[in-house]
């Protein structure tokens, strides 16, 4: 398509581009829509390209203010939330619980209505119990947005893995996805398995089975349609998407796996067991990496590795949920 | 030495095929190349014939558990001398449980115990790796290691998989490896200091007791651990009534359970121990007779897959002891057959139905290793026991071939016996003629 | 309600033409020119003013597109936010003159918030504004440079421009809805 078509094509789709964003929260992904996905996907490219400029930043959220509540640490999440808010010219203040009165025993409802005196108008939240952003929905009136609660959901993380695909594939659909590693204990897995296969990618979860989402390999799972395979060579054949999970040190000598030797004979990801894989196959990973052990330190900075662009994605991705969920009229705060 | 081996006239008895014919076994090569009835007549140039006089044939006995001690207890048996102990028992595949020291808990320690087997080893030696490492419990054993240097099974054995979250977890682990994770079934909180079976006779002698409810409750919890993952686990030497009808209960349902019974505990109670004999000490210990029924019932109806010995032998001075002192073990691949043909000639379960629990039911749960075990049919490894069924002789343990002399069984009158065993088309046991 | 056809699409030709003609003259050194067309009707204009120029004078002069949702001043009080689209320059602006193109100027806070994006974006020798259509009631200080048509309208008007690109026709119509049938 010429760039003339192209554009025509786009502008066509005018009339029906009012924004039908009508989450006021950003808790999960579970419940989007495949509009939803495609509205993320496209807002996200656009913030993109301003990330381009000489001048990364857009008065689109002037006046608004943001905060970022993380009870768990984190540089590149909290980061990245910071500088999208910024991008979008709104103010941000971070609060992190061993710095502030929540070690004092404030509790998250305290805390929440204490922000909203100071007239936030959304709390990025990242908790290590799944379910706290909820329980923060249900009593903030600004909106919330969930940066990670325990295993449960990191859905901006989802968010940012699909358009890192969707940039470079330009398609999600039927794509084979290999999510390798301990998916048990990982929010970022668990997103993505649902981030993905809402909009038709196929996903693989490879890992010995107890580093795997428990129930999924008894009776009953919630995921239908994806397939589990505790065999490496088998699951990353023909991927065109291999994801790798962190390893966390602690899972070793701890009833879940032997050590951390048995786990890099055979699920370290290395570039033989990367060959498998298409071609042309991207190689992901959340951050942040342990080199040699979930992954074989060549492999990291290697052509198909898209690692740093997941990095920057998230700032441009992170831009356009803010964008979508406060960019509009004030809620009464 | 010929190049053929002709057991000429036995009674040849293949449980894995149902067969039970007079006729001929032919070997050459290590295999068996011909069988049944006649079949010497066409094979009769360079061949060693040997008559056997309507003495049974059938499949050399696969044992999934036996100690073998080697490496770190080497005055209690070796390799060596327990592949002797093995071969005098008609046992042809033998799987070696891990609690030796070290432990067999990485794959180096199993390069050992292969390379000790490849010099030593009358008979085919298979590993069992551990468990969890060390055997402690608490962490899991590279298992997809140790499968891959040729275990059959994981298990802790002499301990239990204590923690159910460990044992969950290690079932989980283990079910892509196809392989089973083998329980010695005893809650210790409930066998606390217990020695023998509780009940009248540890009442009548002050010593005590492991009541049956220890394993039953292990058994119970590992059926419904395997059925929630999906896993197989395999229930060592079972003992009591209540274990059989959980195992029973859990096949209905589908669980992937198996269970090994063992020569001692179908043959003798807790009477054995009445005046405080320390070879009667085991564990799980010698239960009462309705266990015994129980477990017959079980071994006939096939809730009980197999036989297995859990040779477990001990130095003179390991058994010389106070009773409470004295560690549990019987010294048992020498008399394994014999003593459990009083089932058969007291009509309790047939003769094809046990040899079948020895050979062809052990090697369905050995396909890991690729082999064609168990069985007589044309171009198997030629693993042959020579049985003469009606041979009575007294068990005198002082001459047994492993160095583990501690058996309940010295100086009992059986009848039955392992006369000759071939292994991969070798003589490594005969005593044919022998009186 | 009634719709009035002021511009049919052989007017919009000759009115597009007679615009070209006008750049071409009040700019000498048409290699620095950039047209930039403001979303969504400014694009297929910049295009056509830009063919225009180069079967004129056989310069061709780059054309860019620009998506000026995150700047608008009435991002805060509006209930539905706009779709933001993509912004996409071929050259960079630094130093040059950049024409924006728009189909209508009315209050003039697209064409601010536009130039706001663009000097965020760069620093252009000079921005220029031109537009299809003049229908009054600025609320900024803003003129265009290069006009179409003047079209004088009341507030309660609605000047409806459709081009071949985007709707399938060139028309330009004004819609009144309180108009002589009454409603």
């Amino acid at each position: 398509m010429s760039n003339m078509e192209k554009e025509r094509s786009e502008l066509l789709t005018e009339e029906s581009e009012q924004i039908n964003w009508t989450k006021k929260h950003l808790l999960d992904i579970d419940d989007f829509s495949k509009a939803e996905f495609d509205l993320v996907l496209k807002t996200a490219s656009a913030m993109k390209e301003i990330l381009s400029r000489p001048i990364k930043k857009v008065p689109a959220l002037r006046g608004k203010t943001i905060a970022t509540l993380f009870y768990e640490p984190s540089t590149r999440t909290r980061g990245s939330f910071e500088l999208a808010a910024k991008n979008l010219s709104a103010d941000v203040i971070n609060l992190t619980p061993a710095s502030s009165s929540i070690v004092k025993g404030e509790s998250l409802i305290d805390t929440l209505h204490t922000l909203q005196a100071m007239g936030v108008n959304a709390v990025v939240i990242r908790h290590s119990m799944a379910g706290a952003p909820y329980l923060a929905a249900k009593h903030a009136r600004a909106s919330i947005i969930n940066a990670g609660d325990g295993w449960h959901a990191h859905p901006t993380q989802a968010l940012l893995d699909m358009y890192t695909v969707y940039e470079q594939k330009k398609r999600l659909k039927d794509l084979k996805v290999v999510i390798l590693g301990d998916s048990r204990h990982s929010r970022v897995a668990r997103s993505n398995i649902l981030g993905f296969t809402g909009v038709g990618a196929k996903v693989t979860l490879c890992g010995p089975l107890t580093l795997l989402p428990p129930s999924i390999n008894y009776k009953y799972h919630p995921y239908p349609g994806i397939e589990i395979e505790p065999d490496i060579q088998k699951a990353l054949n023909g991927a065109d998407v291999v994801m790798v999970l962190r390893l966390q040190k602690e899972r070793q000598h701890s009833g879940l796996m032997p050590d951390i030797r048995e786990y890099k004979n055979h699920y370290q990801l290395n570039r033989q067991r990367f060959a498998l894989a298409k071609p042309d196959a991207m190689l992901m990973h959340p951050g942040p990496v342990n080199e040699n052990v979930e992954i074989e330190p060549e492999l990291i900075r290697c052509p198909a590795s898209v690692i740093d662009r997941q990095v920057a994605n998230g700032i441009a991705v992170r831009m356009a949920l803010l964008y979508l969920v406060i960019g509009g009229k004030n809620d009464e705060i | 030495m010929k190049s053929k081996l002709i057991l000429k006239d036995g009674l040849i008895i293949d449980p894995a095929r149902s067969i039970e014919v007079r006729g001929d076994v032919v070997i050459e090569g290590g295999k068996i190349i011909d069988s049944g009835p006649g079949a010497a007549a066409s094979h009769s140039e360079n061949a060693d014939v040997v008559e056997l006089n309507g003495m049974i044939i059938t499949p050399g006995f696969i044992d999934m558990h036996c100690h073998l001690r080697e490496p770190g207890f080497e005055d209690k048996e070796t390799i060596k001398t327990g592949s002797l102990a093995a071969a005098a028992g008609g046992f042809t595949t033998i799987c070696a449980m891990p609690n030796t020291q070290p432990p067999a808990d990485s794959a180096s320690t199993l390069s050992f115990i292969a390379q000790t087997s490849t010099r030593d080893s009358l008979v085919r030696v298979l590993p069992i790796g551990c468990v969890t490492a060390g055997r402690a419990g608490r962490e899991l054993a590279p298992m997809i290691e140790l499968a891959g240097a040729g275990a059959v099974g994981f298990s802790d054995d002499g301990s239990p998989v204590g923690d159910a979250w460990i044992m969950l977890r290690a079932l989980e682990y283990s079910k892509p490896l196809g392989l089973p994770i083998i329980n010695h079934c005893e809650d210790l909180s409930l066998v606390a200091n217990g020695q023998m079976n509780e009940g009248k006779i540890s009442t009548l002698l002050g010593i005590p007791g492991n009541p049956s409810i220890s394993e039953e409750v292990m058994i119970a919890r590992d059926t419904i651990l395997a059925e929630y993952t999906g896993a197989w686990v395999h229930i060592a030497h079972i003992s009591t009534a209540g274990g059989v009808e959980i195992v029973r209960q859990a096949k209905r349902r589908g669980v992937r359970v198996t269970a090994e019974a063992t020569p001692h505990h179908l043959c003798l109670t807790e009477y054995a121990v009445m005046d405080y004999d320390s070879m009667a000490r085991v564990n799980p210990p010698l239960r009462t007779q309705a266990d015994i029924e129980a477990l017959i019932e079980g071994l006939n109806d096939g809730t009980i897959d197999i036989i297995a010995t859990d040779h477990a032998p001990h130095t003179a001075d390991d058994k010389a002891q106070e009773f409470g002192l004295a560690l549990p073990g019987i010294s048992g691949f020498e008399t394994a057959l014999a003593v459990l043909l009083s089932l058969v000639h007291a009509g309790k379960i047939k003769m094809a139905d046990l040899l079948y629990k020895m050979s062809a039911g052990p090697a369905a749960m050995l396909s890991s290793t690729g082999l064609k075990l168990g069985t007589l049919e044309k171009r198997a490894v030629a693993d042959i026991a020579i049985i003469d069924p009606d041979h009575e002789w007294t068990v005198d343990s002082s001459v047994f071939l492993s160095k583990g002399k501690n058996s309940p069984f010295h100086g009992t009158r059986l009848k039955g016996k392992v006369k000759a065993t071939i292994a991969g088309g070798k003589f490594v046991f005969n005593e044919i003629g022998k009186n | 309600m009634t719709t009035k056809i002021v511009l049919t699409s052989e007017d919009i030709r000759r009115t597009l033409g007679r615009m070209s003609h006008e750049i071409i003259e009040h700019n000498r050194d048409l290699a620095n020119l950039v047209m930039v067309g403001m979303r969504t009707r400014g694009v297929p204009i910049a295009h056509r003013l830009a063919e225009n120029i180069k079967r004129y004078e056989g310069t061709a002069i780059p054309v860019g597109v620009l998506d000026f949702s995150l700047y608008r001043d009435d991002l805060a009080s509006r209930n539905i936010q706009p779709v933001v689209k993509s912004t996409s320059i071929p050259v960079s602006i630094d130093g040059k003159v950049v024409i924006l193109v728009d189909d209508v100027l009315y209050t003039g806070r697209s064409a601010r918030s536009a130039m706001d994006a663009l000097i965020d974006m760069g620093r252009p020798s000079s921005i220029k504004l031109a537009v299809m259509i003049d229908r009054g009631h600025r609320e900024l200080p803003i003129r265009a440079d290069y006009v179409g048509k003047n079209i004088p309208s009341s507030r309660n008007e609605d000047v409806r421009v459709q081009l071949i690109e985007t709707d399938g026709v060139d028309e330009v119509s004004i819609y009144n809805p309180g108009g002589a049938q009454g409603e």
